[in-house]
């Protein structure tokens, strides 16, 4: 299925967020995720299933004033 | 000196964004003795560079002080927040919620409404505000036990652009944690804010833009510490008229 990942569309097979991060090669990053807008904490990804269509968030830290 | 319970010695808090590198940012955190960075949340590359940014953040063995830099609106500044707490796995957040793209002003309507939201949800919130008292009480409601004030728009490096609402806020907070945040350009400023009495000051620009940005990293901090003790020690009144220092009587008559 299609999904838009930090503004770009890309195709997954995962029908569940926390695959899809792996499938995406966010594994091992320390990255926190938003699924059409709306925090999706890091022990809640296995259960949150994916639809065409969805806009996820994947943030990462970064310099910042 | 303490931040939601927390002690911290340092009143120089540091930005962490626009250093030529990530050697120099580390140099310019070393040397100002800091204790607090803040740190953003930003889309992560299929590099993992913001991980890596992460792990070189941890060797500095300061306290991360997140920020919602960018977001205009509550949820925005409300979801970033909730990221950033997993992420850093802290319970601060600067909170900014910012009305304008060219002034980069707080909007202080949409700051108070997430500052509630996020007290709520046991944040412990710093939020980016301007000098105006009414919001300062309004913040003070919804939890913040800090207050933020901007000296001038961030990165404008202008200084202080109203010391006396800085004052003001000042004396009608007298228990409140005051943090000038953003504006501050020159050393002279960071000492001016902390005259004022103000408990803080966090700066970025100011040291990443400067040609040595360690060198000046540490000449804020010496500011800071200058500013603080004035501060301390009781400034005197100023007078509109000049008053002779060296004592008039005992004055030989030569004519």
């Amino acid at each position: 299925m299609k999904i838009i990942v930090n503004a770009k569309p890309h195709e997954v097979s995962a029908s569940d967020l926390q695959s899809a991060l792996r499938e995406l090669g966010f594994a091992c990053s320390s990255v926190a995720t938003a699924l059409n807008g709306t925090f999706v904490a890091r022990g809640q990804r296995a259960e949150v299933q994916l639809a065409e269509g969805d806009q996820l968030e994947v943030l990462a830290p970064m310099q910042g004033g | 000196m303490e931040f939601y319970g927390t002690e911290i010695t340092s009143r120089l808090l540091l930005g962490t964004a626009q250093y030529p590198s990530p050697a120099v940012l580390a140099e310019a955190a070393k040397s100002s003795g800091t204790e607090i960075i803040t740190v953003s949340l930003r889309r992560e590359t299929a590099d993992g560079s913001g991980t890596a940014f992460w792990q070189e953040l941890q060797k500095t063995g300061c306290r991360i002080l997140p920020n919602t830099a960018g977001c205009h609106s509550v949820q925005e500044a409300v979801t970033t927040a909730r990221m950033a707490r997993e992420l850093f796995d802290t319970p601060w957040i600067k909170l900014e919620v910012i009305g304008h793209s060219d002034t980069l002003q707080p909007d202080v309507f949409g700051l108070v409404e997430a500052a509630r939201i996020l007290s709520s949800e046991g944040f412990q919130v710093f939020p980016y505000t301007t000098d105006d008292l009414v919001v300062g009480e309004k913040l003070l409601e919804a939890g913040c036990e800090v207050l933020m004030p901007w000296g001038a728009p961030i990165g404008s490096g202008q200084g202080l652009r109203n010391p006396d609402a800085l004052r003001a806020m000042r004396g009608h907070f007298p228990g409140v944690p005051l943090i000038v945040d953003a504006g501050i350009g020159r050393p002279s400023d960071a000492a001016q804010a902390m005259e004022l009495g103000m408990d803080a000051v966090l700066l970025n620009t100011a040291v990443a833009k400067a040609g040595d940005p360690a060198g000046m990293a540490r000449a804020m901090a010496l500011a800071v510490e200058a500013g603080r003790a004035g501060f301390a020690a009781d400034p005197m009144e100023r007078r509109d008229m000049a008053v002779p220092s060296t004592p008039v009587l005992g004055m030989a008559e030569f004519a």
